[in-house]
Formats: C-alpha cells, sequence, structure tokens
C-alpha cells in the first residue's frame, strides 16, 4: 500500500523495531467506510479570529468527515475560510467552538508537533539553511528514527517525487516545481496518516500545475495516505479529488464526488462556481408525478416547456412559489425546429457566437428573458449550427434539469462518505 | 570602533553561493559590457579607498616592531621584535587589557542573549508597546555617550553603587543590547514565521524549533551583533571614564599616556585585538561556508528532542 514497501522492508524488520511498527500503523487496512472512525472528523468546528474592531467570523459552523485514503478538497472563493479550516486540523489555529477528531481521538488542543499530520504551505516553507535532504530528513530525526533508516528514507521519498539528483542543493536553488515537490516530500516522508495541503500548487504556472495534479494523484495512490487539499481553482478540485467540500463564507454550501457536485449542484452558489451553469428562476405552475417522482412544471411562454424533478434536499415546492433551476450548457440542444417528446423546450434568439476550437458557444437569449449558454461539440457535421441572430428551440431532458437551494449549509456534509473510496493500487 | 572592522560572516560568504545559484539557474542575466577605461578608474579608487581604510592600522602595526628609545613612537628607528616580548612589562597596562577583554567578553555575551530576544519580539511578533520598544531602542543607539555616561553616574551614586568593574559592565552590556537587538530584528525583516510553524509541524517543540531553525536562520544576525557589540566595548571611552571609578581599561590608560607618550606596548597589543577581530571574521565566514558543504545527514543534531 505505501510506496516505500521494498525489498528493504525485511532489513529493516531486523534493523529496527520501532520504525516496522510506524509502518505496520499505516499500512493497517481499514476496510474503507467500515466502522473504522473516519481519519479526520470535525465537529461544529467554528474559528473567529479577534482583531482590534472585534471579532471576525473566520468559519462558521463544520462538520464533516474525511475517511481514510480520501482525496479530499476544500474548495471556495477567497477569505471563504479554508485556510483556517486546514490550520485547525494542522493544530496551528485553535478552534472557538467544536472539536476536531483524528482517528476517532479528540485532538481540539493538541500541539501540532504532536498531531500525526502534516502540512504542506502555500509558501513551502522550506528550510533554508538545509538542503533538500536536510529539510526532507527534518522531521525523522525529530522523530528520533536512526541515521541509516533516515538516509534511506529520505533516498526513497525523494526518488518518489523525483528529485534524487538535487539532495544537495539548497531551497533556493531550485525551481518552483521542484520546491513543491521538496514540501511535498518533506510531509511525505514521515508517513502521516493525512496530509493537508493549502493551495500547493497556487504560486505554479498553468502548464507545470497540471502536471503537478497528475504527478500529485499519483503520489497520493502510491502512499494511499488521506489528502486533505485546500484549492480555489474548480478544475483543479474536479481533477484530483474523490470528494469536494465547496466552502462560502465560512460554511460547506456542498460536500460531494465531483460528478455529483457537476450534475447536482445543490445551491446556486455551487452551480456557479463549479463551472458553467445556466440558472433559471421561474414560479411554480403545478406539482405532479412523473413514473420517477415528483416533478414541478413552471412557468414557461407559449409552447415552451420547462420541468424540473422535486428532488429530496428541496422544502417548499408548490404552485406559486419560486423555484431556481440550473441546466449545463453542454447538456442543451440545439435545433431550429420545435424539437418532439417530453423533453424541456425554451425559445429564443441566438446573441453571441464564440468559436473554441473543439467546440462552440453560443449565448442565446430566450423569450423568457434569460440568458442562456450552449456548449455545441465541432463535429464533422454539426459546424455552423447557427448565427447570430438567428431563432432557435433549446431543449433538454428533464432529469437534466436541477432545482437548487437557497444558500447555506449542506445538511449532508456531516454524514459519512457515501462514495467508496478510491483504494491504492 | 577601530579594533575590529565588525564584519557580517554572510556577507563574506555570499559570492559563493551566489555563484553556486547561478549555476544552477538558466542563464538570464549576462555580464554587462562596461568601458576598459572605466573599468581602470573603478579599480583605481577601489584601492585608494581600501588604501584609505587600512593606512592607520597598517601604521599600528608597523610601528609595534620600531625600535624606539624615546617616550614618543612616531619615527621609525629601526626593526626590533623587543615589544611583542616584552608585551607584559607594563603591569597597569596588562590589567587594563585584561579589564576591557573581559568587560568586553561579558557584555557581549549578556547584550547578545538579551538583545537577540528583543530582536526576535520585535522582529517576529506585533504586540502593543512594539513602537515604545523599537523608540527606546533608537534613543539609546542616538543618544550622545555623554549623556548616557553622566546620567548613569548618577544613578549608581543615588543607588549607592561603588564604581569599578561592574559598573563598567552594567554600562557596556546597557548600550550593547540596543545595537544587537537592532541587528537581529533587522535580519528578521524577510523571516517567513511559516518556517517555525513547519518546523512545528514536523515534531519540533519550541525550544528545538528554535535551536534547529530559528537561530540558524538569524545566527548571522547574532553573530554580527555580537561582534559589533564587542568591538564597541573594547575602544568605549565616555561612558567607561564616567563609571569606571578606581578601574583602568586599555581605553582609559592608552588616553592617559598619551600626555607622556604611548609606549609600544600599545601597538602591540592592539594589533593583536585587530588581528583576533580578523580571525574572528574569517573563521564566521568559513563556519558559515562550511555549513553550506556539509554533508546533509549531519545538518541538523540527530538528537531527538
Ligand atoms: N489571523 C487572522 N486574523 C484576523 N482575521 C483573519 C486571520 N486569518 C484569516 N482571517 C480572516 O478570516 C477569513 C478566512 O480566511 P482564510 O485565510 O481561511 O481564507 P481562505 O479561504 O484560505 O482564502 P484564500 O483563498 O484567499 O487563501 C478571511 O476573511 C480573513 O480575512
Ligand atoms: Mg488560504
Amino acid at each position: 500500500m505505501t510506496a516505500d514497501e521494498g525489498p528493504a522492508s525485511a532489513a529493516d524488520a531486523v534493523g529496527d523495531a520501532r520504525s516496522v511498527s510506524a509502518q505496520v500503523s499505516t499500512t493497517v487496512p481499514t476496510g474503507g467506510t467500515g466502522d473504522a472512525p473516519p481519519a479526520i472528523e470535525l465537529v461544529g468546528v467554528a474559528k473567529e479570529y479577534m482583531s482590534r474592531r472585534g471579532a471576525v467570523t473566520a468559519v462558521e459552523t463544520i462538520d464533516l468527515r474525511i475517511a481514510e485514503g480520501e482525496f479530499f478538497s476544500l474548495l471556495g472563493p477567497s477569505g471563504c475560510g479554508k485556510t483556517t479550516t486546514l490550520r485547525m486540523i494542522g493544530g496551528f489555529e485553535e478552534p472557538s467552538r467544536g472539536q476536531i477528531l483524528l482517528h476517532g481521538q479528540d485532538v481540539t488542543s493538541v500541539p501540532p508537533n504532536k498531531r500525526d499530520v502534516n502540512l504542506v504551505f502555500q509558501s513551502y516553507a522550506l528550510f533554508p539553511h538545509l538542503d533538500v535532504a536536510g529539510n526532507v530528513a527534518f522531521g525523522l530525526k525529530r522523530k528520533g528514527v536512526a541515521r541509516g533508516q533516515v538516509r534511506r528514507r529520505v533516498g526513497e521519498i525523494l526518488d518518489l517525487v523525483e528529485l534524487g539528483a538535487l539532495a544537495d542543493r539548497r531551497p533556493r536553488e531550485l525551481s518552483g516545481g521542484q520546491q513543491q515537490r521538496v514540501a511535498l516530500a518533506r510531509a511525505l516522508v514521515n508517513r502521516p496518516r493525512a496530509l493537508l495541503l493549502d493551495e500547493p500548487l497556487g504560486a505554479l504556472d498553468l502548464k507545470l500545475r497540471q502536471t503537478m495534479q497528475i504527478e500529485l494523484k499519483r503520489i497520493q495512490r502510491e502512499v494511499g495516505i488521506t489528502f486533505v487539499y485546500v484549492t480555489h481553482d474548480q478544475s483543479e478540485a474536479l481533477t484530483m479529488s474523490d470528494r469536494i467540500a465547496v466552502m462560502n463564507k465560512g460554511q460547506i454550501e456542498q460536500l460531494a464526488s465531483p460528478r455529483e457536485l457537476y450534475e447536482r449542484p445543490r445551491t446556486r452558489f455551487v452551480a456557479g462556481f463549479i463551472g458553467t451553469s445556466n440558472v433559471l428562476r421561474r414560479s411554480v405552475r403545478t406539482v405532479t408525478t412523473d413514473g420517477t417522482g415528483p416533478i414541478a412544471i413552471l412557468d414557461a411562454g407559449a409552447d415552451e416547456r420547462v420541468i424540473v424533478p422535486v428532488h429530496s434536499g428541496l422544502g417548499g415546492v408548490v404552485t406559486g412559489s419560486v423555484v431556481e433551476l440550473t441546466v449545463r450548457p453542454e447538456k442543451i440542444n440545439m435545433t431550429a425546429a420545435r424539437p418532439e417528446g417530453d423533453v424541456c423546450v425554451l425559445r429564443g434568439r441566438v446573441t453571441e457566437v464564440v468559436y473554441l476550437g473543439t467546440n462552440t458557444t453560443y449565448t442565446v437569449f430566450t423569450a423568457g428573458g434569460d440568458e442562456i449558454t450552449v456548449f455545441w461539440q465541432n463535429s464533422a457535421d454539426a459546424n455552423d449550427l447557427a448565427g447570430r441572430g438567428d431563432e432557435v428551440w433549446l431543449s433538454w431532458r428533464e432529469d437534466h434539469s436541477y432545482a437548487l437551494a437557497p444558500s447555506g449549509a449542506d445538511p449532508a456534509a456531516a454524514e459519512a462518505p457515501t462514495e467508496p473510496v478510491a483504494t491504492a493500487g | 570602533m577601530s579594533a575590529a572592522p565588525t564584519p557580517v560572516p554572510s556577507s563574506t560568504s555570499r559570492p559563493a553561493s551566489a555563484s553556486a545559484a547561478s549555476g544552477a539557474m538558466p542563464k538570464g542575466k549576462a555580464r554587462r559590457p562596461r568601458g576598459r577605461l572605466g573599468e581602470h578608474l573603478l579599480r583605481v579608487y577601489t584601492w585608494l579607498i581600501l588604501l584609505w581604510l587600512v593606512a592607520p592600522i597598517i601604521s599600528m602595526i608597523v610601528f609595534s616592531f620600531n625600535d624606539t628609545h624615546s617616550k614618543q613612537n612616531n619615527n621609525w628607528q629601526g626593526f626590533t621584535l623587543t615589544w611583542w616580548k616584552r608585551i607584559g612589562a607594563i603591569p597597569d597596562l596588562t590589567t587594563a587589557l585584561e579589564n576591557s577583554l573581559t568587560i568586553a567578553l561579558l557584555s557581549t555575551l549578556i547584550a547578545t542573549v538579551l538583545g537577540t530576544m528583543i530582536g526576535m519580539a520585535i522582529g517576529k511578533h506585533a504586540f502593543r508597546g512594539k513602537g515604545a520598544v523599537n523608540l527606546l531602542l533608537f534613543a539609546n543607539i542616538a543618544a550622545p555617550e555623554v549623556v548616557l555616561g553622566a546620567s548613569l553616574l548618577s544613578l549608581f551614586i543615588t543607588l549607592g553603587i561603588p564604581r569599578g568593574y561592574l559598573t563598567i559592565l552594567i554600562a557596556h552590556a546597557m548600550f550593547n543590547i540596543a545595537y544587537v537587538a537592532v541587528v537581529v530584528s533587522t535580519r528578521l525583516a524577510s523571516y517567513d514565521l511559516s518556517l517555525e510553524e513547519a518546523a512545528r509541524d514536523l515534531g519540533a517543540g519550541p525550544f528545538a524549533t528554535f535551536r534547529l531553525v530559528t537561530l540558524p536562520i538569524i545566527f548571522p544576525g547574532v553573530m554580527s551583533g555580537a561582534l559589533l557589540a564587542f568591538s564597541l566595548s573594547i575602544d568605549e571611552y565616555i561612558m567607561t571614564q564616567f563609571n569606571a571609578g578606581g578601574t583602568l581599561t586599555f581605553p582609559l590608560w592608552v588616553f592617559g599616556a598619551t600626555r607622556v607618550g604611548v609606549p609600544p606596548q600599545v601597538n602591540v597589543m592592539a594589533t593583536i585585538i585587530f588581528m583576533g577581530g580578523v580571525l574572528l571574521a574569517v573563521l564566521g565566514a568559513t563556519i558559515g561556508r562550511g555549513r553550506r558543504t556539509r554533508r546533509p545527514a549531519d545538518d541538523t543534531a540527530g538528537a531527538p528532542a
């Protein structure tokens, strides 16, 4: 399960009993989401900073469980409390309220040097007076690991992050990406039970960032350690995460898998933050039931049809109430004639056409006054679908309409992870 | 202030690291071409300045070998090692030098420990009264020594403390603290506090964090603060004069001797002090370079916390 279980393990068993037990503890199979306690659990955690002008609320209330081996992301705009949350898990800030548990143990007021998690700082915080190997060895030496052991494990981890050749360089003699990998190695070499990463790729350019995303995911898979990853970049979170907590104003707006977040954004905030999304605000004409469950038929013009399934996370959908629904731009069909069948249909006029290579983005102004974005894949037979000013019909499947809940904390966030956590290998 | 040239260990070793860095990085900066004449002028100018700086020192060293027989030691009479052999021939002078050296060492020690602590406080943390502390430090440095010396004297008299070795030590430590604090806090201006958090994160307790991260990083600052303190103390005259009582220090003795003629032993001693300063500077630089190239495994102390 861990990357450094190699032929050397046998030698350990003879040489250093202590490190073997450490190794065993990180490789014990946790049985996924069975009855083992979650790797990280936050119960009603809140944080207020005291400043001259009174208390600043950084984290409102957060309940959350992160499973062993999970790649978990905290995603949200600047100032929403991601760093604060991560620092509370790491022990650098004490919560104003609530509890933090690591593997079922309450660590709320345990100092960082006594917590079995490691943090990768946004600024990397590499020790300038030590070379790469010295930086990476720091944690092991603090733990009193034997010299030979330290050397071997440092060598292994540097190979894992592909920095073996630069072991005696100083941090300032490294590129940004290399520094980032040293920071990663320095944390990973301790085999923490969870690794906390605060926007670790923030300082890198786009290309390097994309390479490092894949790299990080590979490393996480190889070592099988729980990663808690803070980012404000939604595509980064979608690429790497098993689950994502979308944060807004110190709360978790939604906690779900990337696919779930994208296809069923719980609130308007999530819909807007993850990808591009169309939001329609209409009042309910009637609520009925079709084959799959309750549906709401919403106000629309002549020949138009807007229907949204009423899901359980929604309350108070009755005739006359207002519903916000979202539909993703790539789910929408655009035709010159009105399509037949049980689909949602809107009429509109194309106001903008942007050609983007693999696809074209159309902006359509509907008869009801909404602006709708449509992505159209550019295939051999689908070019020049419509031009500016053309009258078009937009249509999508009813189940691609998704009704949004009002903004606020996700009540489902505290539940145990439902997705089976990806296992190593 | 001529005793030691207050060297900064890191600055001496910087060219080495800079060239190492440039070897590793893509070659961005090409050397800028400069006119041949300009280059020559710069060279001449540089040597002139250097000469100006070292001329008094050279003269001091040369005259420690002067085979003089008069009381005045300012005409070259020929080479001799007599004064070097008979360095301790004037007991009062020897005692004065001993006083100066021990006071300089002790006051440097006290000032370095306390000044480093103050420097870290103002360099790393924001706290109520930080501005006041800063002001106090600068007032201490800026205040004329006559004022400090006189007021310290009246304080000692009021408190009934007899003037002597102890009061000189107190006076020296007092004015040295401010210098060390300022040098250390300047060194911390670009210090990233998350380095300490990283150390904590990697299992180091507060003391281990200081020993393994904070201190090594501020060490050049602490060293230059200490060297500055030592050199300020060893030739301090004004405040010492106020608070010395019957005790003599090297500068006090020399100053007293100027009326009757400064014996060549003074040159010998001054030369030794100067050489000591140079040695310290060179040592500092080599240690600095040694840390850079030492094997990684030995870089942090391996003992568990
Ligand atoms: N030490 C502090 N003292 C006072 N307020 C703070 C402190 N640290 C953070 N805050 C405030 O708490 C809120 C959350 O900050 P936090 O650093 O957690 O945001 P973030 O989500 O990490 O943002 P970013 O993406 O910009 O890093 C912000 O409004 C910030 O101004
Ligand atoms: Mg942040």
